[in-house]
């Protein structure tokens, strides 16, 4: 039988699983960015806002990167193994964040402003790595100062696209003086992600041959343009509905992730590796993808039917006091 | 390459050290939570409500350090151990992601449900959730102990072009030491829940012996334990039989049994010593080992010299010693205390209280034994650990080393001293 479509299958979903958690993740971790800027009480509230929802948020993070190492184990070595400190730094932010959560509430006096801190460390930690890893992986790991340089510039733009996610998911769930100051934060933030998308967009064809013929050559050019417009158009709904909406900012701000999420797939496809490895080089061997496509199918629409319920569950705006443990 | 061989196994396993802490806990917390919620549910006693509600904040606190410490596992398995995927990751692969499918997304997204939901949901639903969560936390030791089962004992694979593929995923799934190992490790969560909530009830009682509530938590862990103790005992000299037939030099090492014998005798005590291939010191029970795992005074048993390759003995010895003398120890209190339950004396609670954390040590000291004695082999006769290790270099693997172990000891320091500081308010 056929098999050439099984690691087109595998990457969609590992793609859908790291969009899906850049933009869930980026919400929480925007939001304990956010948190130097904010009162006593509005911290309260601001990490009751993700309370019920950050442990699933990090399961697409190890969902993704499973699904890379099973259905791409050639890539997978050689992606983490150029990535190994910055992964690393990762890590050790993503783990002061998840305990300051419980240990914020627990301690007292000066621990817990400690532990505030650590949660406001630990969540910019992260996302500077992040930033940093996609830096490293669009431009193929390519040596050199300039290139580093780069990635630290992706780094901070990725900063500030979480403060993106985060305040416009605060102007959802939060009312009054937080929101007015979350709807200042969001204004900020999407300057950043102007710059952030325009320098990724600029850099990646100047410096591959391969992302530039296939972004400019004719007659294919005028077509691909719509995804920048669409881009432009979503960062500019989002502003103009700024202080107008609850929602449709946050919306604004996924759309933008998905567009260039999808800007990116387009230019890297089909290499899992930039010029170097291609999706079907790196892929696993068909018995494991069909073994594991079985029970994804299964188990992939329970999944987004329960998400769907929690966050159904706990609509509406946070309130102090919902803490209840 | 030494080095990094060396540094990769020490930062792998302080990892998996310190993760496998956190779920030895909450595998066994979750389902005595269920227990307390229901007790609620049926009886609609106020104390019952109260008493989930303190042992549901340290549930989530170790919790929360049983997931960030995961995510970093997650990362581990590839970027150590490339050479491991490169052979067995048609294998490891799937089982690993089955994991992240069926158990942590369950897990993850109703643990929510169970700490924020009480006012939101119909109050079966709020058990249903705690019970989801629990069910989560056993399903993903399911599959993580298949995998590990499948490196101790292979089974189900066939060979394609130097890689292995699944033959038979129900024969790799269900090899042949699984059972044991997933009995074992169930058993072993649900003792070390049992003697933290034993322990911590007995803080507080030292602090205010009047605590009502912590009395009834403390006979709770306390008859816990006196069920579950002499199960592992059982459960674990089956696992030993099993490890015979299958892993015989482990075993061997275990024993500090240099040489083939009939009626071998079981070393109480000993400093076994590499070089000269025998042990110093030591103080035996003649035919004691023959009659345990032979069941007759002059089985034969192989000793280390009968196997070409073969663990380091001494480790073994001394953690199969620490987790069986835990083991033992933990046997005699939960017993010993079910007569003084009724109004139990300062020093049985001082003795409680310091066995909170005896858990972990047998739990660590028991896969120590394990994975220890699967060496030289990665996965038992098909890949050794020498040939998986990646191409980072030393620097980069003693820099992120130092930052987990950095953060580790942090978090550990915070954990313990907050989990205290709750027993004693
Ligand atoms: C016997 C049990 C057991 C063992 C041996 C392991 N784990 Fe684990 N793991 C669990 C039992 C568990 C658990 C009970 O499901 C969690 C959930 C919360 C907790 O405290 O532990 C957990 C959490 C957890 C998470 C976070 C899940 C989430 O986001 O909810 C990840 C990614 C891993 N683990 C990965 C691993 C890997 C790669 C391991 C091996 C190398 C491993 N675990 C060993
Ligand atoms: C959960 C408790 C566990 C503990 C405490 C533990 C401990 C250890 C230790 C100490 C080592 C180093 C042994 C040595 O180098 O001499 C090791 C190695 C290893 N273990 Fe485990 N382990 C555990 C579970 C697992 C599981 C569940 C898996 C896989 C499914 C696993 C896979 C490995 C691998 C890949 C290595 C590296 C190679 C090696 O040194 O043998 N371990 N483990
Ligand atoms: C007292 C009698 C006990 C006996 C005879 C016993 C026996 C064993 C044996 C033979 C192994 C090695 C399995 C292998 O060959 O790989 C093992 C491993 C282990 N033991 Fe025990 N054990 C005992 C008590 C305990 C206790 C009290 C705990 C924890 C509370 C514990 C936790 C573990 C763990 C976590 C492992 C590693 C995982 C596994 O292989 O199942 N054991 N035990």
């Amino acid at each position: 039988m056929n098999t050439e479509w099984l690691p087109l299958v595998f990457a969609a979903l590992m793609g859908l699983a790291i969009l899906a958690y850049v933009v869930l993740d980026g919400y929480d971790l925007g939001v304990g960015m956010l948190m130097a800027g904010a009162e006593r009480a509005e911290q309260d509230l601001m990490v009751a806002s993700i309370g019920p929802f950050w442990d699933a948020n990090e399961t697409w993070l190890v969902l993704g990167i499973g699904l890379l190492l099973v259905a791409f184990p050639a890539a997978h070595g050689v992606v983490l193994g150029a990535l190994y400190l910055p992964v690393a730094a990762m890590l050790v932010g993503l783990m002061l964040r998840g305990v300051a959560f419980e240990l914020r509430i627990k301690a007292e006096g000066w621990h817990r402003e400690l532990w505030n801190w650590l949660f406001w460390a630990g969540s910019t930690l992260a996302s500077f790595a992040q930033g940093l890893m996609l830096g490293r992986y669009i431009t193929g790991f390519a040596p050199g100062f300039g290139y580093w340089l780069f990635a630290v510039v992706v780094g901070a733009s990725l900063c500030g696209g979480y403060v993106l996610l985060g305040a416009t998911w605060l102007i959802l769930r939060t009312e009054g003086a937080l929101q007015q100051k979350a709807i200042a934060w969001a204004r900020w933030g999407l300057m950043w992600v102007a710059l952030g998308v325009a320098l990724v967009s600029l850099a990646t064809p100047l410096t591959s041959d391969t992302v530039r013929h296939k972004w400019f050559d004719f007659p294919q050019v005028f077509y691909l343009m719509l995804l920048p417009a669409a881009t432009l158009a979503a960062g500019g709904w989002l502003w103009i509905s700024l202080g107008k909406s609850d929602w449709k900012p946050f919306a604004g701000a996924v759309a933008i992730y998905v567009l260039a999420f999808g800007g990116l797939a387009y230019s890297l496809f089909p290499y899992v590796v930039l010029d170097r490895l291609t999706l079907w080089q790196a892929a696993a061997h068909p018995s494991a993808l069909k073994f594991l496509l079985a029970g994804a199918a299964i188990v992939l629409p329970f999944i987004l039917g329960y998400t769907v319920y929690v966050y159904r569950l706990f609509r509406g705006k946070t309130k102090a006091g919902v803490y209840d443990h | 390459m030494e080095e990094a061989l060396l540094l990769a196994r020490v930062q792998f396993g302080l990892n998996i050290a310190f993760h496998i802490l956190f779920p030895s806990i909450t595998i066994g917390l979750a389902w005595v939570l269920v227990y307390f919620r229901l007790r609620y549910e049926a009886t609609r006693d106020a104390a019952w409500l109260e008493t989930y509600r303190l042992w549901v904040k340290v549930f989530a606190l170790s919790f929360a350090m049983g997931v960030v410490t995961g995510v970093t596992m997650s990362f581990q398995f590839g970027t150590n151990w490339p050479g491991y995927m490169n052979k067995v990751g048609n294998i490891a692969g799937p089982l690993l992601a089955y994991e992240v499918l069926t158990a942590f997304f369950l897990e993850g997204t109703f643990l929510g449900v169970m700490l924020f939901g009480m006012n939101r949901v119909p109050g079966w639903m709020h058990v249903a959730s705690a019970a989801i969560v629990a069910f989560g936390t056993t399903v993903s030791a399911f599959w993580i102990l298949a995998l590990n089962s499948w490196m101790h004992t292979p089974a189900g694979y066939t060979i394609e072009n130097g890689a292995l593929i699944a033959g038979s995923w129900w024969e790799v799934i269900f090899n042949p030491s699984f059972p044991f190992r997933f009995v074992h490790m169930l058993l072993a969560s649900g003792i070390t829940a049992a003697f933290l909530v034993a322990g911590l009830s007995a803080w507080r009682l030292l602090k205010a012996p009047d605590d009502a509530s912590a009395r009834g938590t403390l006979r709770f862990g306390a008859q816990l334990a006196a069920v579950l103790v002499p199960l592992q005992i059982l459960a674990g000299d089956q696992h030993g039989l099993n490890t015979l037939e299958h892993q015989p030099a482990k075993i061997a090492a275990m024993e500090a049994l240099w040489q083939t014998q009939k009626g071998a005798p079981l070393v109480l005590f000993a400093v076994p010593d590499d070089d000269r291939q025998t042990n110093r010191f030591a103080v035996e029970l003649p035919r004691g080992a023959a009659l345990i795992l032979r069941h007759s005074i002059d089985g034969e048993l192989k000793g280390i010299d009968a196997f070409k390759d073969h663990p380091p003995v001494a480790p073994l010895f001394f953690a199969f010693r620490v987790m069986v003398g835990t083991g033992v120890l933990m046997l005699l209190l939960s017993w010993g205390s079910l007569f003084f339950m009724k109004d139990p004396p300062r020093w049985l609670l001082w003795a409680f209280a310091g066995f909170t954390f005896s858990g972990w040590i047998a739990v660590l000291a028991g896969w120590l034994t394990t994975e220890i004695g699967r060496q030289p082999w990665l996965v038992t006769g098909i890949l050794r650990t020498a040939d998986a290790v990646g191409e980072a270099g030393g620097a980069t693997l003693g820099a992120s080393l130092t930052a987990y172990i950095g953060t580790y000891t942090v978090l550990l320091i915070a954990y313990m001293v907050t989990l205290t500081h709750m027993a004693r308010k």
